[in-house]
């Protein structure tokens, strides 16, 4: 029985909510609004995207409540992976995010705060349940001087991101979601250098994210970047591009797609 | 009645709630007695193969009295491998011992864990994979695999060839995340609802 097939290399759709509204800010700021999070993951999903990621860039204590109502809405009909992140500083608040519907959780800013998290999450609920987020930025420097940002990229933590990507790791993170603040929301594209050097100091999948603006862009991150899956929000809900037709797009250029979808 | 055993291995809730869109009657449980009443089991699992232990503690017996008795039991990833006589990843806590062989840690050459959508090599006459295309994508997320033996009813190829899926008579185990596969994943879940 010969089995030769690859593993496909996943799109994955993020939807920015805030105050139960799907939004998309470019480089975090001006905020457009796209739509009802539970109708859009399930019309992306039924378009072709691999996973489905709801972060919640409000996060305040008031929204939470309507969070997890959003998750569960969300999640109903949803049959692919579906990640949640956004404001989730304790076990309990993961549970809550668990027990709505989601499949992984993915945390930033509290990890950074309190790096025992991750181990938490992963203890109780298994490491490919956590992504670990990290937004980094370097400017026009090395990869090596790309540096982690929390609450928004608006404050710096004095990480270095491939240090806390291995570190991350280490604590029982499941994926890396790595998101350049240089390119988020310009549709340049991704940032291949800084996504490869990330992806070769873990072994863990790496998900890129942040600038992606047409299918060439995906292609470079997927082969130059060696991203293992690859995210974007604005680029899906404006239809600038279909997800069905950037994957066909990608599978003719010979990235292993799951194709049909 | 679907009981979905219960032992501490994770998160349930999304195979019950594609059980439930299906129009399956699903209940989450770790009680023996609700397990010797339900007509099926479904036994996810995720994580680390040693969690395995408290099932063995605390259900071991009315999980194999359910299987001897003929129920369908379908066992979900750390819940497949729990059928094989054991897995590397956990020496000491046994499986089950209904297939034979022993879980494996995937080789140094591939990335591990294996995440993501990857394609099944389906062999003909397999009642749970029925409908299932040749060559159909499903969702994985593990670092230890089954494998292949002569009970293999799909392959997946990740650094070698792994049990995708086993089958004999009423016993059933997927290595992939039928819940989270998309329309070929539901396709597998219906056909078990309807056997």
């Amino acid at each position: 029985m010969p089995c030769n097939e690859r593993l496909a290399k996943r799109i994955i759709a993020c939807l920015d909510v805030d105050a139960g509204r799907v939004v998309k800010g470019i480089q975090f700021q001006q905020l457009r609004d796209a739509g009802d999070p539970a109708e859009l993951a399930v019309a992306h999903a039924s378009a072709g995207a691999d996973e489905i990621v709801l972060l919640d860039i409000t996060a305040t204590s008031e929204a939470r409540k309507t969070l997890v109502e959003t998750v569960r809405r969300a999640a109903r009909d949803l049959f692919v992976p579906f990640t949640v992140g956004g404001g989730i500083r304790t076990l309990q608040d993961a549970a809550q995010v668990f027990d709505a519907g989601a499949d992984k959780v993915s945390i930033n800013s509290a990890a950074l705060a309190n790096p025992s998290l991750i181990g938490e999450i992963a203890g109780r609920f298994g490491s490919q349940a956590v992504i670990v987020a990290i937004d980094a930025r370097r400017g026009n420097g090395t990869v090596d001087t790309a540096e982690v940002f929390v609450s928004g990229g608006r404050t710096a933590t004095g990480k270095k991101a491939l240090q806390w990507a291995r570190e991350a790791e280490e604590r029982g993170a499941g994926e890396i979601l790595l998101t350049s603040m240089d390119r988020d929301g310009t549709g340049l594209g991704f940032d291949c250098e800084l996504t490869s050097a990330v992806a070769s100091s873990v072994s863990i999948p790496v998900i890129a994210s942040g600038g992606a603006g047409n299918a060439q862009h995906f292609i470079d991150v997927f082969s130059s970047g060696h991203a293992d899956a690859a995210l974007a929000a604005s680029i899906f809900h404006f239809a600038t591009h279909g997800i069905g037709e950037l994957k066909e797009t990608l599978r003719r250029e010979g990235i292993p797609m799951r194709w049909p979808c | 009645m679907i009981a979905i055993v219960d032992y501490g291995a994770g998160n349930i809730s999304s195979v019950k709630k594609a059980l439930e869109h299906l129009g399956a009657d699903a209940q989450v449980t770790s009680d023996p007695s609700v397990i010797a009443a339900a007509q099926k089991l479904v036994m996810p699992g995720v994580g680390h193969f040693s969690r395995c232990q408290s099932l063995n503690e605390h259900l071991r017996k009315s999980v194999l009295d359910a299987i001897k008795s003929g129920k369908p039991f379908l066992g979900i990833c750390v819940g497949m491998q729990w059928l094989f006589a054991g897995s590397t990843e956990a020496p000491e806590t046994p499986g089950a011992g209904l297939f034979s062989g022993e879980c494996s840690r995937f080789a140094a050459s591939v990335k591990s864990p294996h995440v993501g959508w990857n394609q099944l090599q389906v062999r003909p006459g397999s009642r749970l994979l029925q409908g299932v295309n040749r060559g159909a994508f499903v969702y994985y997320t593990h670092s230890y695999r089954a494998p292949v033996i002569a009970e293999t009813t799909a392959c997946t190829n990740y650094g070698g060839t792994f049990s995708a899926a086993v089958e004999r008579d009423n016993i059933f185990g997927v290595q992939f995340h039928p819940e989270k596969s998309a329309e070929a994943g539901l396709n597998i879940l219906e056909n078990f609802c309807a056997l």
